[in-house]
């Protein structure tokens, strides 16, 4: 294992992670590590971290505890491997730029200072535009724009930044049913070239089918592991707590699934 | 009798002959007024992409604080002390702002009201402790007056051949005098900075778009927003000292804002609002100085006036999202609606 481990270093490894906001801790020993070419659904309630991971791991947040390391090294290292898809509202959408200019931002990882997007830069990113079938829309103000075509904007830019390791925060928020079936489309090509993937989701009922593995998370990691194996009622609920109305989501779900 | 409140305008004495033969008088102001406006409505133009119109205006009071230290530390006030103590205000003031806002419950706008107002008073307390020995006053650091700029001149040489070419220009012996040019001190520090603003803009174009855009995948990107939100801030308050001397804070902290929110009115690309916010610039100088002469009135005052007279207009007439454009579609609604309702409401009963 360790032999392996040296020759391809693991894309994402969390130890002992703890972080917190106003000295309330918000994400408790958290210990994970996600092998390449898996796609990887983060599951939990509100406030159960979930974001707070993905920036954590990304190290955009001081840390209580624990460490993060990216392919072997710390992430500062090797940010140029890693993508990022941040909340859709995270943004302003009124910024005076175009579809393309928003493209082309996952691209400036690959320049070095003072250059400017080249022509390849701008083919590349015409190139994915095309996979999230938003070509057409290349020259539009991006306010213009609709939730679902935002949200594949984002998946555009993301696409452009060519990385290994992907986060992504809630991208399938307020997005509508063509839009979300072009994501997951897109995940699952992303992991087949064995890109490795963490994406926020919410939707209890679509997670099973989408991810193949899930991390279920209520500050502390209630299980990590193949969906098959740990999408059961006994660990959602202890990943839900005793919030009703998710517990009856809940079942649904676990029902839908044994039917 | 008395004066009417307007003065009569006259094209002659009010357009004409500044550009003729007061020349030497009206050149240096221009210029200044144009690099003054530009550099302000450029880093103005991040200032509002960013939301932190405030921090501008906080960061223009708080320079005083940094001017009244250089003081009050050497006893005089040279240029590359005053942009030290500039910078160094800048700095501490932005750094204040983000320690209130993290270290404490005290939202952002309030801590940069907290910030600001303390260092302006810290200035004034430290100027009135160093009154006796040192000439500065606050009265002049806000409201500067941009017509004493032409008297502060530098001579600069330069090549013969250029200055055999000017000599068969007309009053050019207004500006060359015993083979060197006479610049204006003010105007040739505002150049410089101005240059200085627009090669910067032009050099890190992608940082400052991306982490204003999305300062989380900026850092993905691996740039460091922080460091571009320092950057920026030490670079407004190169501007907004080199700037002050001559024009005073109030024609700053307008030209922060102004030239920009015209400009976004106008566009939605990022390349186009910044030359707008140059044309503007130009616009609002010209404007902004003939009715200062026609009013015989505060310079500064008549340049923001005019500048908010181009914002007016481009809030009627935008091609966006303009006043007179939403009035227009609400009639053409209005038109069409009746037929509907008439159309649904027979249809009801």
């Amino acid at each position: 294992m360790s032999e392996e481990n040296a020759k391809t270093p693991v894309p994402l490894e969390l130890h002992d992670l703890t972080v917190s906001y106003h000295k309330r801790p918000v994400l408790w020993g958290v210990d994970v590590e996600v092998t390449a070419g898996q796609l990887v659904g983060v599951i939990g309630p509100n406030g159960a971290g979930k974001s707070t991971l993905i920036k954590a791991a990304m190290g955009m947040l001081p840390l209580n505890s624990g460490w993060v390391k990216v392919f072997g090294e710390p992430v500062e290292k090797n940010l140029q491997r890693v993508g990022y898809v941040p909340q859709r509202e995270s943004v302003d959408w009124d910024f005076p730029v175009s579809v393309m200019d928003v493209v082309l931002m996952g691209r400036y990882g690959h320049l070095g200072l003072f250059k400017r997007p080249a022509k390849s830069d701008r083919e590349k990113a015409r190139e994915c535009l095309e996979k999230v079938k938003m070509l057409p829309y290349a020259d539009r103000q991006i306010s213009n724009l609709s939730g679902g075509q935002q949200q594949r904007v984002f998946l555009a830019r993301a696409l452009a930044q060519e990385s290994d390791l992907y986060f992504m925060d809630e991208p399938f928020a307020g997005v509508d049913a063509a839009t979300e079936t072009a994501i997951v489309a897109i995940l699952q090509e992303l992991r087949k070239q064995g890109k490795t993937l963490l994406v926020v989701h919410h939707d209890l009922t679509t997670a099973r089918e989408y991810f193949d593995s899930l991390l279920l998370l209520n500050m502390r990691v209630v299980a990590f592991g193949p969906t098959k194996a740990i999408f059961n009622q006994e660990l959602l609920q202890r990943t839900y707590g005793g919030r009703l109305t998710i517990l009856s989501e809940v079942a649904e779900a676990v029902g839908s699934k044994a039917d | 009798m008395n004066e009417p409140f307007i003065p009569a305008f006259n094209w002659q004495e009010h357009v004409i002959s500044p550009w003729m033969s007061e020349l030497s008088m009206t050149l240096p102001i221009v210029l200044m007024a144009f690099f003054v406006i530009t550099s302000c409505g450029l880093i103005g133009n991040y200032l509002i992409l960013r939301r932190m119109a405030l921090v501008g205006d906080a960061i223009s009071h708080s320079v005083l604080a940094g001017i009244a230290g250089v003081v009050v530390f050497t006893g005089g006030l040279q240029v590359t002390g005053l942009f030290i103590g500039a910078l160094v205000a800048g700095v501490v003031t932005t750094v204040l702002i983000e320690l209130i806002h993290r270290y404490s419950r005290v939202k952002q706008d309030a801590a940069i009201g907290i910030t600001f107002t303390t260092l302006f008073a810290l200035g004034v307390i430290l100027i009135n402790l160093k009154a006796g020995q040192v000439h500065i006053d606050e009265e002049c650091v806000l409201y500067g007056e941009i017509a004493f700029v032409p008297l502060d001149q530098t001579k600069i040489s330069i090549p013969l051949a250029m200055v055999q070419a000017m000599d068969n220009l007309p009053l050019a012996g207004e500006f060359i005098k015993g083979g060197q040019l006479v610049v204006a001190t003010g105007v040739l520090r505002m150049a410089i900075v101005t240059l200085v603003v627009v090669a910067l803009i032009w050099a890190f174009y992608k940082e400052l778009l991306v982490s204003s855009f999305d300062s989380a995948l900026a850092y993905s990107l691996g740039i460091n927003a922080n460091m571009v939100h320092y950057a920026l801030m030490s670079l407004l308050s190169i501007v907004v000292v080199s700037a002050f001397e001559s024009v005073g804070a109030i024609l700053v902290v307008a030209m922060l804002i102004l030239p920009g929110a015209t400009a976004h009115l106008l566009s939605t690309r990022l390349p186009v609002i910044m030359a707008l916010t140059v044309l503007h610039a130009a616009l609002s100088t010209l404007l902004g100085f003939h009715l200062a002469k026609w009013l015989d009135c505060s310079i500064a005052g008549a340049l923001v006036v005019a500048a908010m007279g181009l914002f007016v207009l481009a809030w009627i007439f935008g091609i966006h999202d303009g006043l007179l454009g939403k009035w227009l579609r609400q009639r053409r609604v209005q038109h069409e609606l009746p037929e509907e309702i008439t159309q649904s409401s027979s249809l009801t009963t």
